[in-house]
This record gives C-alpha cells, structure tokens and sequence, in this order.
C-alpha cells in the first residue's frame, strides 16, 4: 500500500497534475489557491516542466491555451474574479477544441468579494464561463484525496473529449490539509493528439488550431460535431455518489465541501428518525439528472444545499421536472453552512409537508 | 468516535503547526483527520487559528464550531471561543498570557505558564509544542513517544537542533503539573 501525505488540496492538485504529466503551469496568484502556485514554483523546474507567473489571468489563459495547442497537457488556476478574467481565453480554447484543467478555487462574489470559501461561481462553470455555443467538464471534489484524483481525471476526460475541464473547488477544499493517496489514482486510455501544432518537419499536413469560421454554414457544422461529442460526455462520462437514498423521503443534493456538512447532517436525521438521504454531483457538467429524477419519483421532497443564493437548485428543478416539491437551502458571502441547520431545515420541511 | 480541536492565538506561535502535529500522528495512526486554517488578512500577527478533527468515521464538515478540545494562546483567542467548548470537554490556556480565570464548571480547565516556561528554559517560540505535551497528558489521545517520534520524523538532520528543542519543549509540557 502506498503512503499516505498529509497536505493541502491546493497542493494535492499540483501534485497530482505533475505526476499524470502535466509539465506547463501559467498564473497569476490570488487568494486562496495562491498554495497551488507556490507548489508548482517549487516542483516543476525538478521535472524539467515549467512555472510562469503571468502578468495578468488573462495572459495566463492565453499562455495556456498555447501550451494546448501544441499537444502538451497544461494546467492553469485561479479564484472566481480570475476566472471572470480568464472566461474569454477559455470561450476560445473550447472553440479550437483544445484539452486543459482550469482550476477554480471559489470565493465570495460578486466583485472582489471576499476570500472566504463560496460556490457562487455555479451558474458561471456551467451556464456562463464565456461566449457560444460550449460546455466546459465541471468536476467538483469534495475531499483533498479528491482534489487529487479529479484533477488527474479532469486531464484524461479533457485529452479524450478535446474539451476544456474545470475543477471547481472553494476555498475550503484549497485550505484544509488531510490524508492523500496518490498511489489510489487510476489513469485512462488515451487516444493520440494528431492535431496538435507541434511542428510537422515536412512529413505531415499541417495542423492549424482556430475558432475562426466565417462562412455560417462551416461554423454550424463545426458546432454540431462538437455537440455531439457533448452528447457522448453526457451518457459516458456522469457522475454522483448516493449516500442513503434508496429509502429516503428527504433527499438532499449538494456538491464540494457543502456535501460533507449534508452528510452529517443526513447522519443525525437518521438518528432521530428521519429518513434523509444525499446525492452528491460529482460532475456538475454534465449534471446526474438521471440519478435525481429518479430519486425524486421516490422521494417526499429535495433539498438543494449550496454555498450560494441557490444556482444548482435550478439544475436540480429541471431534473426533478415536478416530481416533488425541490426546496433549497444556502448561505453566501463565504460562510460555510452548519449540519445544525441543514438538520433544522430538514425537520422544517416535513413538518411543513405534515401540516 | 471523534476529537474536534480548535488551535487559537496569534501568528507566530506556532498555532497551525500544533494542529498540524495532531492531524499528523492521527493520520499515522490510521485514522481520518482533517485540518482547516484561518486564512487571510488575519495572518502575519494577527489572530490565527486552526480546526482539527480527528475521526474513525468520514469527516464531515471541517470547521469546528464546538471543539471537544479548545488550545487558547492569547486573550482574544480565549474571549472568542471559551464558550464554544462542548461541557466535559477541556480548555488549556497559557496562563501567562491570559490574566483571566475561566467560570465555566462544565469543563476542565488547564492553566499552563507555557510561555513563561519556554523562556525559562531558554527555548522561546516553543509554547506550543510544551502545550502539546500537556495535552497529550490530560486526554491520552496518543501516546507520548509515539507523538513524540512522529512529530521529529521530517526534521532533516540539518537541523537536528530542533529535534532536542521540541523533545525538551513536549517533556517539560507533559511533566507540568497544572
């Protein structure tokens, strides 16, 4: 068995990039994924890879869909005003199809903010991260074990797909230090990139990488295609995990670090009674509707957990299309929701179904 | 079962390295351990703390609310969270930086000079690592050369002074009698 480290997600996530090959970092630091580059400034000049401290967040993206373009796998991070920053460079990089893992490290918005731990930047990793017709694969950890493996994943699904990936942690997750195992991290088959611009010496074609199409009918095919390999991200490539929804008349939905407090708070409904269960989205896009809808064709009511206004509730309406009444609690501004009143809201919606 | 610590003082004392040790040695033992900083603004002087739980279940969330086991290094530390101490758990304060006697009869209370004893024995900046020691004695939550061995593992030979510095530092914590 391998060894077990204690240490930061923010690192776990460098560290896990540089040992699935990613040898290319760009960034601009910003509280709280600041470890993330700091890591990465210490180990990649030993791997023969590359650190660089942009001027800006839009450099970096730029710099990072170059280092894309050429085949090599590449990583860039930043915290939710960064990422604002960065979404034209990440609009262009979906529109050339080129693979790389964006970190997003949330904190509290709009604005500058503040820098405490926030899923606010939902709707932005999955509706909104920048111009067109795009998805973007959006993997939330919940763990530092996680931090580690779903950055791994995010390259090989990004390798595959020809799409970029995002790992949407907070600052919490970036923060906490617990045990990795990086010996635990499966890897994937991959195809071969032939279309990277990496200099052909005369024995091929050669590859040009754009998003420029100015004859409309060129453009739609082009989208087409794309939305199809979207189509297969949605039926292969889902994720959730269920943690006592078989029974469960309650049935929460939280992702990130929200969905640890959920569990614990599904722990002492349980205790009193209560039968409360929890799915936690592993991939936000694409989004386990499946596994909701069904869950919902069972459940008394849902119950959407986030550290926001409510934006994933909206993903879970659409996904419980009526079934039963979706509820939703959240807190905002970087507070971090309390089991306590997870709990309390859960008493209060049955008892509300009961009067 | 599980251990819910609050580490609190001010930047400089070593605060997260404690609970650093204690997630340490948790997680060497086998169990699931989570570690969670103050971080920001409040660095470099100011208020620092930390969230340490240590579980035979998954962790949940990792902040602590209510520590089982509070560590309070400075006053505003201790106005803080005193209160937040779940009743039958401890509060270990270094009484020579905190004037103040804690009423609260729900929970043991250690007061421990632990800075005025690091400069007695002449290894300033070492207040945390005696509270430690003192720690470990009240609640046995591991054994003592076990910690000890776990918390010098990592110290390069370089800096082999500083293995002698936290061994006297965790002795004198462990041999005070509160």
């Amino acid at each position: 068995m391998s060894e077990k480290v204690l240490m930061k997600g923010n690192e776990a996530i460098a560290e896990a990039a540089i040992r699935c090959g990613c040898r290319y970092f760009f960034g601009y630091p910003i509280t709280p994924q600041t470890e993330l580059s700091e890591y990465f400034a210490k180990k990649m000049p030993k791997v023969g890879g590359l650190c660089l401290q942009a001027e800006s967040e839009v450099a970096a993206i730029n710099m990072t869909m170059g280092a894309a373009a050429s085949g090599t796998r590449v990583i860039t991070s930043s915290s939710s005003p960064g990422i604002s920053l960065k979404s034209e460079g990440i609009s262009y990089i979906a529109g050339c199809d080129l693979p790389c893992v964006i970190v997003n490290v949330q904190r509290g918005g709009p604005g500058l903010g503040g820098i405490q731990p926030s899923q606010a930047d939902y709707y932005q990793a999955t509706r909104g991260v920048g111009h067109g017709d795009l998805r973007l694969l959006v993997l939330a950890p919940s763990s530092v074990q996680e931090m580690a493996q779903l950055t791994s994943e995010a390259f090989d699904l990004a390798d595959i797909y020809r799409m970029p990936a995002m790992i949407l942690a907070d600052g919490a997750l970036g923060q906490m230090m617990e045990p990795v195992d990086f010996g635990a991290i499966p890897q994937r088959k991959l195809p071969s990139k032939d279309w990277a611009a990496c200099g052909h010496e005369n024995k091929r074609k050669k590859n040009i990488v754009n998003s420029l199409y100015i004859e409309p009918q060129e453009l739609e095919e082009i989208v087409d295609r794309r939305y199809e390999r979207y189509a297969k991200v949605e039926e292969i490539e889902t994720r959730c995990e269920e943690y006592l929804t078989e029974d469960a008349d309650v049935v929460l939905v939280a992702f990130g670090i929200t969905a640890r407090v959920c569990k614990t708070a599904v722990n002492a409904a349980r205790a009193e009674g209560i039968k409360a269960g929890l799915i936690r989205p592993i991939t936000l896009w694409p989004f386990p509707k499946k596994a909701i809808h069904a869950a919902a064709c069972k459940a008394k009511a849902m119950l959407s957990v986030e550290m926001s206004k409510g934006q994933m509730v909206d993903d879970v309406r659409l996904a419980v299309n009526g079934k039963c009444p979706v509820e939703f609690y959240g807190r905002t501004g970087g507070m971090i929701p309390t089991p306590d009143a997870v709990r309390e809201k859960i008493r209060a919606m049955l008892a509300q179904m009961k009067g | 079962m599980t251990t819910e610590m609050l580490f609190a003082g001010f930047g400089g004392q070593g605060i997260l390295f404690s609970g650093k040790q204690m997630a340490k040695s948790a997680m060497y033992a086998g169990k699931n351990v989570s570690w969670l900083p103050s971080y920001g603004p409040e660095m470099r002087g100011g208020a620092a703390n930390c969230s340490v739980i240590i579980s035979d279940e998954e962790v949940g969330s990792p902040l602590v609310t209510n520590p089982d086991i509070l560590v309070a290094m400075n006053l505003p530390s201790y106005d803080k969270f005193e209160a937040s101490v779940k009743p039958g758990g401890y509060l270990i304060l270094d009484s020579s930086l905190i004037n103040k006697k804690c009423e609260r009869t729900d929970i043991h209370v250690c007061y421990i000079p632990a800075t005025a004893i690091a400069s007695d024995n002449h290894i300033e900046g070492m207040a945390n690592v005696i509270i430690l020691g003192q720690l470990l004695k009240l609640t046995g939550l591991f054994d003592y050369d076990t910690f000890l061995s776990d918390m010098i593992r990592g110290i390069p030979e370089s800096k082999s002074a500083l293995i002698e510095k936290n061994k006297t530092a965790l002795e004198l914590g462990y041999n005070y009698n509160a």
